[in-house]
């Protein structure tokens, strides 16, 4: 039973939890440039100090949201990935900082997910992309209404939990029936999926359909100058977390294009 | 013998004990209904039986086998579990292959599997969906269907997590002659639902979760016309009990819940008045 618990409580790590702490209650948006801001500098900067001083950015926020446990679950599932990036850099020759680094860059970069999804509700991200007039337009393009496209996304990163427990769910029946997961060659333990992705594609299309039906029989999409009962507003934390992300991103962008010498070697 | 000692369990996921030192034991050949309201912890007592969740503390014995110590696939042989939603197990291009899946799976020789799954199409109505596919047919009979491939190895204990959801009143009748004749043919049938009136017509040994304990256990007429028991549970009495709840006044019994009993009392109350008259 073991195997099956480990593999979903990875996604415990990328979850949203209804909390109240003052990183649940940072605008997202604020967030948004945040993240952005880790990942352009990750992305820019293969230096190791550099990258670990990122990830160690990240505590205080992980600290402050309580969610450090769910972000080990995070790492934990990531971990194999991690290993693999290690050695394939070390094997190609980069040499052991290099390798180092780079899969310092990849735990920041899953970190900086973990935290951002862990943290934002679904609602809240839906709200802050309906403010952004690229979205919108390209929504209007693609689907004839302008908050479609928000609301798809939203609903996506909202089902990945219901998901999950179907995915147990299907797991518990087929094991009841003696499957085997863990059984035989690579071969075979690909075929041993196959009783598991099917129900749970069909239940998921099956969800999907009904929930179209039941937004259709709200009125959904609704009017095109429909308002929205919350507003997003921006504190002084926010503020804030967009003064310092944004300093941090022109200054590393000046670094980069400016003085290439201060692009330290390891 | 599946015996349940003291077993409390939590999910990872947190949000307190699912259950809390749950004891209860099932005999060999015994007809239970385990009733209760929704995240009473029945469905988690049911993984429990074979082994699909293990104990935070306590333990689970399957004929003195310790469930930690097993693998699902071995329990499996003896414990058939047969999921509520038929739509979590039903993968196979036919019916027949669907039956057979778990056949194979616990290594049956290709003989026995055939004759396995015509014997137990067969026994539950679906010799001529054999060669359909299992999505095309009706919800009901996906029920069937999913029952069909947990029966097709016939375990010593059969669990059916919520059998009546989504039945009418004609196929709830038929399954309910369904599994009283698996019954007396010797197989422990384990219901686990919250269906009272099922209950009440079928007469299994009721035991009650709350919260995740055992807040009652016994006999089906008594259990279910406790007005004290049912309520602890969140369930409501069966008519019948409530029937003669009202009857009482007039020297009838209060621990009546199924037709057949009722017809008989008032069969002989009517026989007495007319003597008198």
């Amino acid at each position: 039973m073991s195997r099956s618990f480990v593999t979903l409580r990875s996604l415990e790590g990328f979850k949203f939890y209804g909390r109240k702490t003052i990183v649940h209650n940072l605008d997202p948006r604020a967030k948004a440039l945040f993240i952005t801001t880790v990942f352009v500098v990750s992305l820019l900067f293969t230096n190791l100090y550099v990258l670990l001083g990122l990830l160690t950015v990240h505590v205080p926020f992980l600290l402050a949201a309580g969610v450090l446990r769910r972000w080990v679950y995070s790492i934990r599932a990531g971990a194999l990935l991690a290993g693999i990036i290690f050695f394939a850099n070390l094997l190609t020759g980069s040499g052991v900082l290099p390798a180092l680094a780079l899969t310092v860059r990849f735990l920041v970069l899953l970190t900086t997910f973990s935290l951002f999804f862990m943290t934002t509700s679904p609602d809240d991200l839906g709200l802050a992309l309906d403010r952004v007039g690229l979205v919108r337009w390209l929504s209007r393009r693609w689907l004839g209404f302008p908050n479609a496209l928000s609301f798809t996304f939203t609903t996506a990163v909202r089902l990945v939990p219901t998901l999950a427990v179907d995915a147990q769910t299907v797991i518990d029946a087929q094991r009841s029936r003696g499957l085997e997961l863990d059984k035989g060659n690579v071969l075979r333990r690909i075929r041993n999926y196959v009783p598991i992705l099917i129900p749970l594609l069909l239940v998921a299309i099956r969800r999907s359909l009904e929930l179209a039906e039941a937004l259709e029989a709200r009125g959904f999409p609704g009017r095109e100058d429909r308002t929205s009962l919350y507003e997003l507003r921006f504190k002084a934390s926010d503020y804030l977390l967009v003064l310092g992300s944004s300093t941090v991103l022109a200054v590393s962008m000046w670094i980069f294009v400016i003085h290439p010498v201060l692009r330290l070697p390891f | 013998m599946i015996l349940v000692e003291d077993v409390s369990f939590e999910y990872p996921s947190g949000r307190g004990e699912a259950l809390s030192g749950v004891s209860v034991k099932f005999e060999p050949g015994e007809f239970v209904a385990v009733m209760g309201e929704n995240g009473a912890g029945k469905t988690t007592l049911a993984k429990h039986l074979n082994g699909l969740l293990r104990p935070s503390s306590g333990r689970v014995l399957v004929d003195e086998e310790d469930t930690r110590r097993t693998s699902v696939a071995r329990l499996a042989r003896k414990v058939g579990l047969v999921f509520q939603n038929p739509d979590h197990l039903l993968f196979s291009e036919t019916v027949r292959a669907e039956v057979a899946f778990a056949l194979h799976n616990l290594g049956y020789a290709g003989k026995t599997i055939e004759n396995q799954v015509e014997k137990t199409l067969g026994s539950l109505d679906l010799t001529r969906y054999a060669d359909v596919s299992p999505f095309l047919l009706s919800g009901g009979e996906r029920k069937r269907v999913a029952l069909a491939a947990v029966l097709a190895w016939e375990p010593e204990y059969l669990i059916l997590d919520e059998p009546t959801i989504g039945q009418d009143y004609l196929q709830k009748e038929r399954l309910r002659n369904f599994i009283v004749q698996l019954n007396s043919q010797g197989k422990a049938v384990i219901i686990i639902t919250h269906d009272v009136e099922f209950v009440a017509e079928a007469k299994p040994r009721v035991v009650l979760l709350s919260k995740g304990r055992v807040v009652g256990e016994g006999p089906a007429d008594r259990v279910l016309s406790d007005a004290d028991k049912v309520a602890s549970a969140s369930l409501v009495k069966p008519q019948i009990a409530k029937l003669f709840d009202q009857l009482s006044r007039f020297g009838f019994p209060r621990d009546v819940v199924d037709v057949h009993r009722a017809k008989q009392l008032l069969e002989d109350r009517l026989r007495e008045v007319s003597v008198h008259v």
